[in-house]
């Protein structure tokens, strides 16, 4: 319990430091900006209380707010998906995966599962987060294809990190 | 009442996010309200210095460029210092040349030999200022002063960015003062802690700068769409005004936060709008957003006096 703790808090530190440093200053002509932290949200393990899921999701957005001088917007954003990713699981997976009870990593449920499950979840949190930063459906389609190209860099950071962790 | 409550219980899942959104989504639109701001900005204390760190490993990579852009400014101020030290037409016999005549007598130099160089207007090179040029031109009363400072946040690539410096109230840093860059304007400040400033830059979809173009005097105000960091719209210039490509666009000097003159961008591209009045114009920045490192913060000396002039004109 208390190891998982210190884990978890070592990995919200590591993926802060890694989106102010890093991943914000990929400004790669002017519109993509991928948003790698919300890899905490999707790997708290299956058992997280789901008020404590809302509450960290709140809590990360919120902390990465503070950072961009953008109070609310990923809060927000994190919060919705932390709020859909019990639904996503259930929807994703069958019974037995679940009921093996370990968290979701990509060596323990497989790749395609993980995919899967990073691919949903992160387009829920980009589309959530651009519409939210213009707050209008003014110029959607240049909103929509921000928030995917963003999305796709941020899925495939998320998948080869996890790859690059559980090689063996 | 027990039913009530068994709602809550059952559907509390629903209703936390419910409520996280909600204050999430207030904090947003509160902050759209920039200048209210008073905890949730990269001056806080802690934030900041964790810039300040980061900052000082980045900029050691770029410190050919910042010398580069430090070194042509300096040459382009020593021109203007030449210009007011040593005017094209001499000057008449007035307080000028008698405020040089006691700061020489102070200074121990040959009142006459100095005195010949004013009036008979001969080039001279001055390789680093006498003491009695530096005392001249803090003697002239000027209405703008520069703090310089450094930058130590800044982005292009949100709908609203803003930028974060290391100079705060107490190097005199107060909100409302505008933002100037070796190449142009920048932003202003809208935030103050003690030791570090914040606010929205030019590519920030809720601020806009009062612009004109250099050679028409037409003004007009420039904002951002929010799609490429080196160009920015140029709006509410009528169809009658004659444009051309390459047009220099500057500050009006209506607003009292930048002086008259300072360097926006050039026109690169204009149209005509679908059912307006006005022309649509593209305008290339002449700052970099994403190279800068060095800026100074404009303190106008008179804002508060024209600030409460203007007040009474709101009053009608």
């Amino acid at each position: 319990m208390i190891n998982n703790l210190i884990k978890y808090l070592f990995m919200w530190i590591v993926l802060i430091l890694l989106q102010i440093v890093l991943f914000n200053h990929i400004q790669f002509s002017g519109f993509v900006n991928p948003y790698m932290y919300i890899l905490f949200v999707l790997l708290l393990p299956f058992d997280t209380p789901k008020y404590l899921l809302l509450f960290l999701g709140f809590l990360l957005g919120l902390n990465v707010d503070i950072f961009c001088n953008t109070p609310g917007m990923h809060a927000s954003a994190t919060t919705f998906m932390a709020f859909l990713r019990p639904t996503v699981i259930s929807l994703i997976s069958s019974r037995d995966t679940l009921e093996s009870n370990s968290p979701p990593r990509l060596n323990q449920m497989g790749p395609a599962w993980f995919i899967k499950y990073t691919i949903i979840l992160v387009l829920i949190h980009h589309l959530f987060l651009f519409y939210v930063e213009v707050f209008t459906l003014k110029g959607f389609i240049f909103t929509l294809f921000r928030s995917v190209i963003s999305a796709l860099f941020t899925i495939i950071l998320i998948i080869l990190s996890q790859f690059l962790i559980y090689k063996e | 009442m027990r039913s009530l409550l068994r709602f809550l219980v059952r559907n509390y899942f629903f209703l936390l996010f419910l409520v996280l959104e909600i204050i999430s989504l207030t904090l947003m639109v509160q902050y759209n309200n920039y200048q209210n701001v008073k905890f949730f900005n990269s001056s806080t204390k802690v934030v900041a210095r964790i810039y300040e760190t980061l900052n000082s490993a980045y900029s050691y990579f770029r410190l050919h460029q910042i010398n580069s852009e430090l070194a042509a400014e300096n040459a382009r101020l020593k021109n203007r210092l030449q210009q007011i030290v040593h005017p094209e037409v001499p000057p008449p016999m007035n307080s000028f040349v008698y405020h040089r005549f006691s700061n020489d007598s102070i200074t121990g130099d040959s009142i006459t030999s100095d005195t010949l160089t004013v009036l008979s207007s001969q080039p001279v090179t001055i390789d680093k200022p006498r003491p009695s040029d530096t005392l001249i031109i803090d003697s002239i009363n000027v209405r703008y002063r520069f703090i310089p400072a450094e930058v130590i946040n800044n982005s292009v690539n949100r709908q609203n960015n803003y930028i974060t410096l290391n100079k705060g109230r107490k190097d005199g840093v107060r909100p409302e003062m505008g933002i100037v860059g070796p190449n142009g304007v920048v932003g202003i400040i809208t935030n103050v802690s003690d030791n570090y400033s914040t606010g929205p830059t030019v590519l920030n979809k809720r601020w806009r700068v009062s612009a004109k173009i250099k050679n028409s005097n037409y003004f007009g105000s420039l904002v951002w769409d929010g799609l490429n960091h080196r160009i920015a719209q140029l709006n509410e210039i009528p169809f009658h005004v004659e444009l051309a490509v390459g047009d220099t666009i500057i500050t009006s000097g209506y607003s009292s936060i930048f002086p008259e003159g300072i360097m926006i961008g050039q026109i690169e591209d204009f149209d005509i709008g679908n059912g307006d009045n006005f022309y649509e114009i593209d305008i290339r920045l002449s700052t970099n957003f994403m190279t800068l490192t060095y800026v100074e913060v404009v303190q106008d000396k008179d804002q508060s006096e024209i600030k409460n002039l203007n007040r009474y004109n709101l009053d009608d």
